[in-house]
């Protein structure tokens, strides 16, 4: 596959179809991928196996005020993201060539850390499987045992909206309910809530990771940075700040999150945000009816649209109790 | 820093015995920038207002916050008086310690420290008001009005009268309501049509009104005097222009099989038809769901008939577009549906009818030719039941409506008394709850009914109606004589109660009109603004606010004229300056806005702008129109960014009110 990619890459930039080319790059070590800009010089480096996790669209937002044209590479959970941000006309569509490739889950190295396989130093990915070379020798998993969480509920069948697809389109089953520990998180009193929460988010270092790495946050100034919001001061008023501060995310990014993933994965403490997110998914569905954000370009989201049969808010009220 | 007044009414005792008016006023005092307070009692008075223009002057007063009832109510009478002694209007608020606080609390201390903090909130907010001015826009010299009945027959009859250009939009085949089934109105006994008739004809006559007939209103946008409406023609089959009238077609259709909802399913029309002899407009419609031709292609007959090749059986919907200044609402009343009230058989027997059912038996040109005969056997019956309050006045926890339906008494008395008129053998007994006839001439009438007529009206009301045979046994309860009645009646009428015609809530989002729990429309103030909806530019005529006879009905709709022509007269409307903006530098360009919005305020446009590393810059970003802007408020909670914000209720100044509400 990456080598597949490498050559449409160079392809496409010999031809002069595109300028540039976003994708994945390796750091210093086989799981520390960062997206990167290729040009026609570097674009050997361009590499795709389990690590290359990080979604890709929110660059676009930056790269498209640039010059040229830039091909993007879009796994099926990306290309969600990536209709979302065009249907608010975050970038602009003309300067970019989006690629659909198929994704078999990713693998994080704190989860493999976690499973006691440490000095990773390469991977070699199959379809039901993967070899992990350590300084200790290959260990080999079922992909299955070792993918993320949010690989695991992932329902991404096919990017909804692309130039080209490369490679096979792969059918998927969700390996778990991903409403399951929301639903746990229903039962609970609102104390042993509150509890559970606090116990989560006072871990918060306000690093902004979260946020950063959030397609869905691409305002040009962040409520959070901007001291006429009257929210910026708001947060920090209170003893528990990131307590406001994630819930105000939260409700920020309703309607329009596609349950990527992106804010737990980069969080340095660990902390499960996705679960407030897809708490507004899940309510969405059962309010307004199945939805997912950015599954079509045309479809008016459930919170931008009013219809005379939309559940009244006595439906709603008293649902958390 | 404000300078600001604070003024608390007493509202006489409305406020003053629920809440301690000086203990609020001291408190208040000594809120931040309040510079002068006072408490009065009755700051709407012209002394009030006074004490409020001497304040603005003699202290310099750059803001004023009035407690008193609903900003709904005296928000206007207050800024008009700021504005008089030279301060912007937008810089008075109101706190709504009345209908929010004294009437809705009987603890005085609790009350006391509610109007307080109402109090503090709307000070939070003068700190951070800012003066603001109306813009201006012109208005529609046209009125839509919606149902064609005689509430809405009289309303555009009036509106053209004083020169204006009506429409009335009706979804039946012709106008006319419910008015042109009724036999004979009381109290007069008048025949329904006798003065109905004419004045449809006017209608259709009338050079200023326009009659859309099978026709809807689809979608409504815009604002007071500037509303613009999209309205679906039905397709009826026949070139309304080309057809004549004649009602060849409706004797020679083949198909005979039709219920005839106009005579209320109680006999059969043709797949084409004409309401009644003397609908308006004169023309004839295909029922699609019956005409053999558009449902299997074979059939022409009337095509083959009409001599002015009126019959089209392709036509389609067709949308009209029009703009108007002005929208009356007059969609009227439906009797409830009976299904569910199985103790008094209305399901099980034909000859158990509603009170318009046996108004189309007794009315002339109904099925029977107006002689008063069973629906079952065609036989004259001699003992009638008549039911009142069926469906009215219940306690909300069945299928009825817990409000009294106004008419039914006065109509079941004018059936009784017109059965015994004319059938002096047939004996007529009345079982109700209350009579209650208030109105001109109304009590006389009933009173007449039992006696000179001698109509048995039995206090209380009727278990159970079994079918037995020919017969109807009715057993009922006579509270008043405390036994238990059986009676073997050959007919049973029931005065079902009337319900807003289902059309109406959809209406009403459309409109963006109010509506009540029993979906009959709200009025802007139930004594003082009866024929306005809360919604400028919207106004009501007929059942449609409420349960109404037609003498009524015809004075609401009369009333609702004035108000439109009032409207209709003014060259420009001054707008309302609480307009949504967006912050330019802020905007993300995402739509959001511009899908929230119900108005179409906010439209898209690519600005250049310099970007701190002083490059340009395109960016997509929203912009308002403000004359089409109502200040709703949708896209300042849409906006992920913070960009949009509303004049006049801005999110800081909303924020500082939950401050001080929460301090």
């Amino acid at each position: 596959m990456q080598k597949m990619m490498q050559d449409r890459a160079r392809e496409l930039l010999s031809s002069g179809k595109v300028d540039r080319v976003l994708g994945w790059i390796e750091g210093d070590f086989v799981y520390d991928v960062t997206p990167h800009v290729f040009r026609e010089n570097d674009i050997d480096q361009l590499i795709y196996h389990s690590f290359a996790s990080q979604n890709l669209s929110k660059y676009l937002v930056g790269e498209t005020k640039k010059d040229g044209v830039i091909a993007v590479f879009l796994r099926p959970c990306d290309s969600y993201s990536f209709v979302q941000l065009l249907k608010e006309h975050r970038f602009d569509r003309e300067k970019v060539y989006a690629i659909a490739i198929p994704c078999l889950g990713k693998v994080d190295a704190e989860d493999l850390r976690a499973m006691g396989i440490r000095g990773i130093t390469g991977v070699t990915d199959g379809k039901e499987r993967i070899i992990l070379h350590t300084l200790y020798g290959d260990v080999e998993k079922e992909k299955s045992e070792v993918i993320a969480e949010r690989c695991r509920k992932c329902r991404g069948v096919h990017a909804p909206y692309f130039d080209e697809r490369l490679g096979e389109e792969l059918t998927k089953e969700p390996l778990t309910d991903r409403f399951e520990m929301v639903e746990k998180l229903e039962k609970m009193t609102a104390e042993e809530r509150f509890a559970f929460w606090q116990d989560e988010l006072s871990r918060c270092i306000r690093c902004n990771a979260c946020r950063n790495v959030c397609p869905a946050c691409t305002c040009e100034k962040c409520v959070f940075d901007n001291a006429a919001s009257g929210i910026e001061n708001k947060a920090p008023a209170s003893s528990f700040e990131e307590q406001n501060f994630h819930i105000i995310r939260a409700f920020h990014v309703a309607g329009r999150c596609t349950d990527c993933g992106q804010c737990s994965r980069v969080c340095p403490q660990g902390i499960p945000l996705h679960l407030l997110n897809r708490k507004f998914i899940k309510d969405i569905n059962s309010c307004y009816g199945e939805y997912r954000a950015g599954a079509d370009l045309e479809e008016k989201a459930p919170l931008n649209r009013f219809d005379v049969d939309d559940c009244e808010p006595g439906d709603v009220v008293g649902k958390g109790e | 820093m404000q300078r600001i007044g604070v003024f608390v009414c007493w509202c006489g005792s409305n406020i003053a015995a629920t809440v301690d008016v000086k203990a609020v006023a001291e408190a208040l005092g000594k809120e931040p920038g309040v510079v002068y307070f006072e408490d009065y009692q009755y700051m709407c008075s012209e002394e009030g207002q006074t004490k409020l223009q001497n304040a603005i002057r003699d202290y310099k007063l750059t803001g004023a916050v009035v407690c008193s009832c609903s900003p709904r109510m005296h928000e206007a009478t207050f800024r008009k008086a700021a504005a008089k002694a030279g301060v912007n209007s937008f810089m008075v608020e109101i706190a709504n310690i009345r209908e929010q606080c004294s009437w809705i609390h009987k603890n005085k201390e609790e009350a006391t420290e509610k109007a307080i903090i109402l109090g503090r909130a709307a000070i939070a907010k003068v700190h951070l008001n800012a003066p603001l001015t109306a813009g201006e826009s012109p208005v529609t010299k046209r009125a839509l009005v919606i149902g064609g009945g005689i509430a809405g027959i009289q309303t555009a009859l009036d509106i053209a009268d004083a020169g204006f250009e009506v429409d009335i939009v009706e979804k039946k085949p012709t106008i006319g309501g419910k008015m042109s089934q009724i036999d004979k109105t009381f109290p007069t006994l008048d025949c329904a049509a006798c003065i109905l008739t004419p004045k449809m004809v006017e209608v259709a006559q009338n050079e200023k009104i326009r009659i859309f007939s099978y026709s809807e209103v689809d979608k409504v946008q815009g604002f007071v005097g500037n509303f613009s409406v999209s309205i679906r023609r039905k397709a009826r089959f026949v070139d309304e222009v080309k057809c004549t009238g004649c009602g060849l077609c409706t004797e020679k259709c083949p198909q005979k099989k039709v219920p005839n909802e106009f005579n209320l399913g109680l006999d059969q029309r043709r797949a084409i038809y004409i309401p009644f002899a003397q609908a308006v407009p004169k023309v004839a419609t295909i029922d699609p769901d019956y005409c053999t031709m558009l449902k299997t292609g074979k059939c022409g007959v009337c095509s083959k008939i009409c001599t002015a090749g009126a019959i089209d059986y392709k036509q389609k919907d067709s949308f009209i577009e029009e703009k108007y200044g002005a929208i009356v609402v007059a969609t009227g009343f439906n009797p409830i549906e009976l299904n569910k009230y199985d103790e008094f058989a209305y399901s099980q027997s034909p000859d158990v009818i509603t009170s318009l059912e046996f108004e189309r038996i007794t009315n002339a040109a109904g099925p029977t030719g107006g002689t008063l005969l069973r629906p079952s056997d065609g036989e004259h019956p001699k003992k009638i039941v008549f039911v009142q309050c069926v469906g009215s006045r219940e306690d909300g926890s069945g299928c009825g409506k817990t409000y009294c339906s106004k008419i039914c008494c006065m109509y079941t008395a004018k059936h009784a008394m017109l059965t015994r008129e004319k059938y002096p053998d047939t004996e007529v007994y009345v079982f109700y709850i209350d009579v209650r006839t208030p109105g001109k001439s109304f009590d006389e009438f009933y009173r007449r009914a039992v006696e000179e007529y001698g109509v048995h009206y039995i206090k209380g009301m009727v278990g159970k109606v079994i079918p037995q045979g020919k017969k109807l046994m009715v057993r009922a309860s006579d509270l008043i004589d405390r036994k238990q009645l059986l009676i073997d009646a050959d007919l049973v009428v029931l005065a079902a109660a009337i319900e807003p015609d289902k059309s109406a809530r959809p209406l009403a989002t459309m409109l963006t009109a109010s509506m009540d729990t029993n979906d009959f429309f709200t009025e802007a103030h139930p004594k003082l603004r009866p024929v306005e909806s809360p919604t400028a530019g919207i106004f009501l005529s007929g059942c449609c606010q409420g349960p109404k006879d037609i003498p009524e009905t015809v004075s609401q709709a009369s009333a609702c004229a004035a108000k439109v022509i009032g409207l209709l007269c003014r060259d420009k409307l001054t707008g309302n300056p609480c307009v949504a903006h967006s912050d330019e530098l802020m905007c993300n360009g995402c739509s959001t806005c511009e899908k929230v919005c119900p108005y179409g305020a906010i439209t898209y446009q690519d600005k250049e702008f310099r970007m701190p590393d002083r490059t340009m810059r395109t960016r997509r970003v929203a912009s308002v129109n403000p004359a089409v802007c109502q200040g709703c408020g949708a896209c300042t909670v849409a906006c992920p960014s913070g960009a949009m914000d509303l004049h006049g209720f801005s999110n800081s100044q909303i924020m500082a009110e939950v401050d001080a509400i929460c301090k």
